[in-house]
């Protein structure tokens, strides 16, 4: 009950974890299912239709349920202990932004024994993800899921964007924010100016698919290349908000275990903005073999090559940061080491790919599989291991297992390579992506067989990092403030796991890496910027529950052309905001002299 | 640190009460965030409907359609809301929370005038010109950015109704002072959004 209703944005970390962990299993499974049919030649293993769901679920659930609250939590664990605050700006907001993406996933994936999945492939393209095409009910979970999940996402970035802005610590000017907070509020901002495009093209959608209306129907006039445009104008900017993160995360690791400050740290800064800049102009990179025409087609390669410039100087920094330090390759850092060679390779396919002439042969084949799954697994989850493994102690107050954590690295390193490296070639001989079998004596069936060992060994990785969390939380709580001993930022000044009200003293910052340079001065801890006194914390509330719930039922009743469910459950999200808005909350205070005893977690 | 008493708070209401305290500040700053969202939100919709404008298929067009002195009407009674609810505001700076509700009340009923010259004209649409939302793609795309802008509308007016409430109950204190201001906020935005499409979608329709 007291997780129904938590505001804590410990917690809620932690929630978004447990969720975010959950989805990732699911889509992990579906990807194993989709490696195993693809094992030998006219492999009989799934249908094409059970295939053509297995694909489409397993990038949704991937993007949308697994990596991105994942994300979440990390930045709801470790972005209000950075910047010293003692909460986010709108805790219960927080609260309900992880309430609507947990049900709009479970809506989503309820579909598989509510009728069929979704089969139009993550991307949903029109005609394809039409009535006519598809008459199951499956993308109709997929619109009214992802619309409900996406709002989740929406609130917790502007959620996020708020608390960077106003709650910083005194003395924590921007350019003194810690590279993992910087990345969290650029990726705040592309969500806040990203997702209301999808919400429009999931509307758009739905309404062709459950009122009959004709936006993507040519016969009356639609036009689908539309679809494509609204969903790439979401869906570029989604890439970077899914990596911008994971730069922050290496970004933390790396100086840490190699006791050096990191190199650069304002180029840092702006080439994160550029990238996230960058983002938004280059949409149309997806589109290049629609008939935009060659004008339109060399300037999107143009201003999409242009991203590779701020993205190097990361990468420089990375490197400069490591050389010459007294590098430690703990678990955390092998994983930040991994991802530096690892996301190189995946952008040097993203220019290839970014020439439109090159890419008229890359188009729709395996080498682009391969392409952004080095992006987003080789960038984003290895960032996201890294970062896991590297905050664990803060979250939780014990210190994962190194020997399992590196035996864990091995397997999901080398799987990957195996599972993606070769898809390149398959991808330039001539595989076509989502074709759910294919003939003997193409040349496809050895590497398609060494993919799908490779995709079993990082399962078998991704199994040593569950064991070794079963592990881990079996032993005694003990982790210190700082595990690492070369901690840098304010996270490591306090208790592992942090008390319900994070600091006892707000912090005074004076420098970048604060915690760093009050250590290189001799203090032990910061200096307080305010005198002990009580501390104001927001309620608990069970309404962002019932509101997601209400939203729940909406989605369902709207799906079904059931009107009065629908109504029903407009009427309970609404009367929890009017009950919200009607009634103040005060809040309650925790007393100086019980801060010692009360309020620390268990 | 117990909820002050309504009556004291008004009693030292300081000059700007929706920016008093950091709970104020961070709601008119998420509330500036979350209107960057919408200008999103509804450039999708504008970027459609140029994109189908055209595209009637065995429909009315837009220049058979449209009859300009309506909305000329309801726009006209959208700006004037907007304007009454500065005066809101303006109350709300003196202090006068009776002037302040009175303007507000003022502002509902002109939006409840708003809505309801919006729905006699789509109802005519359907009824009289066999206009509906499946008769072509510029149908759907008419009905989805008007009818997204009216849905805003509704959402405005209950909200504004549901803090009048408030205001009569609670007062006017440091808590609903941010309220009062984000709303005004909100339905300044929607008065913006209505004066793109009465020139891209009403305009455009009859010259274009």
């Amino acid at each position: 009950m007291d997780w129904l209703t938590t505001v804590d944005h410990k917690k809620i970390g932690i929630l978004y974890l447990i969720a975010g962990a959950l989805f990732f299993g699911i889509g992990g499974i579906e990807a194993l299912l989709i490696r195993w049919q693809l094992i030998k030649p006219m492999n009989d293993f799934v249908s094409a239709q059970t295939f053509n769901e297995l694909i489409t679920m397993h990038g949704t659930t991937m993007i949308f349920l697994g990596v991105m609250p994942l994300i979440f939590a990390l930045m709801n664990a470790v972005v209000p202990l950075q910047i010293g605050a003692r909460d986010v700006a709108f805790p219960f907001l927080n609260s309900l932004g992880f309430w609507t993406f947990l049900f709009g996933g479970v809506l989503l994936n309820i579909s598989w024994v509510m009728g069929g999945a979704p089969d139009a492939g993550w991307t949903a393209y029109t005609p394809l993800s039409s009535k006519l095409y598809s008459d199951t009910h499956g993308v109709d979970f997929y619109t009214v899921g992802l619309q409900i999940a996406g709002l989740g996402t929406l609130i917790g970035g502007i959620n996020f964007l708020a608390t960077i802005i106003t709650m910083r610590a005194p003395g924590m000017s921007f350019m003194r924010m810690p590279m993992f907070t910087w990345t969290a509020f650029i990726t705040s901002a592309i969500i806040l100016f990203a997702f209301p495009a999808i919400t429009v093209g999931l509307v758009l959608l739905s309404f062709d698919r459950i009122l009959d209306a004709n936006f993507f129907d040519v016969s009356e006039g639609g036009n689908p290349v539309l679809w494509q445009h609204i969903f790439w104008i979401f869906g570029h900017p989604e890439v970077y908000i899914l990596i911008l993160p994971a730069f922050g995360i290496i970004s933390e690791v790396i100086p840490t275990f190699a006791r050096k400050r990191l190199f650069g740290y304002s180029s840092m800064v702006f080439a994160t903005i550029l990238i996230a800049f960058l983002g938004f102009m280059v949409w149309a990179h997806h589109m290049f073999t629609t008939g935009m025409g060659p004008v339109a087609n060399a300037l999107f390669s143009i201003s999409t090559m242009l991203i590779a410039v701020p993205t190097g100087i990361k990468i420089f920094n990375w490197l400069f940061t490591l050389w010459g330090g007294q590098i430690r390759f703990t678990a955390a850092n092998l994983y930040a080491s991994g991802f530096i060679p690892t996301f190189v390779m995946g952008g040097v396919t993203g220019v290839m790919l970014a020439s439109a002439p090159a890419d008229y042969q890359f188009h729709d084949t395996y080498f682009v599989v391969a392409h952004f799954h080095y992006v987003i697994v080789g960038g984003l989850v290895l960032g996201l291991f890294s970062g896991l493994h590297y905050w664990w102690p803060k979250m939780f107050g014990r210190v994962l297992d190194e020997k399992l954590g590196k035996i864990g690295f091995w397997f999901f390193i080398i799987g990957f390579h195996l599972t993606f490296f070769v898809q390149h070639f398959l991808g330039l001989m001539g595989m076509q992506r989502r074709i759910f079998t294919y003939l003997r004596g193409q040349g496809f069936d050895t590497l398609n067989l060494v993919s799908t060992i490779g995709a079993l060994l990082m399962g078998v990785g991704v199994l040593v990092f569950l064991f070794n969390v079963i592990v881990t939380t079996r032993k005694p709580a003990g982790a210190p403030n700082d595990p690492w001993e070369d901690g840098r930022t304010l996270e490591w000044s306090i208790p592992s796991p942090p008390p319900e009200y994070n600091f006892k003293q707000i912090p005074l910052v004076r420098g970048l890496d604060a915690y760093w340079k009050e250590k290189m001065a001799g203090h032990t801890e910061m200096t307080p910027a305010e005198p002990v006194g009580s501390i104001h914390m927001p309620s608990a509330s069970i309404l962002p529950f019932v509101m997601s719930a209400g939203i729940f039922v909406a989605g369902l009743g709207f799906m079904y052309h059931q009107y009065v469910v629908l109504v029903l459950g407009l009427v309970i999200t609404f009367a929890c905001m009017a009950i919200r808005s009607l009634y103040d909350d005060h809040g309650w205070h925790i007393d100086p002299e019980e801060t010692t005893e009360k309020g620390v977690k268990e | 640190m117990s909820a002050p008493h309504a009556e004291q708070v008004t009693s030292a209401l300081p000059h700007e009460p929706e920016k008093a305290t950091l709970e104020g500040r961070n709601k008119v700053l998420a509330f500036w965030l979350f209107l960057g969202g919408e200008a999103v939100l509804f450039g999708t919709l504008f970027a459609t409907f140029l994109a189908l404008r055209e595209q009637i298929a065995d429909g009315p067009s837009a220049n058979e359609l449209f009859k300009l002195p309506i909305v000329a009407a309801a726009t006209f009674i959208l700006l004037v809301s907007s304007l009454t609810s500065v005066f809101a505001i303006q109350a709300m700076h003196r202090g006068n929370k009776k002037s302040l509700s009175l303007w507000l009340i003022v502002t509902v009923i002109l939006g409840l005038g708003f809505l309801g010259l919006e729905i006699y004209e789509f109802v005519e649409y359907v009824t009289h010109e066999k206009f509906g939302m499946t008769t072509s793609a510029f149908s759907s795309a008419f009905y989805t950015l008007v009818g997204f802008h009216g849905a805003h509308v509704l959402f405005g007016v209950v909200w504004i109704s549901l803090l009048i409430g408030q205001l009569a109950k609670k007062g006017l204190t440091v808590v609903t002072a941010p309220k009062v201001y984000v709303s005004a906020m909100y339905w300044h935005f929607i008065d913006v959004v209505w004066v793109f499409i009465f020139t891209v979608v009403y305009l455009l329709g009859k010259v274009g």
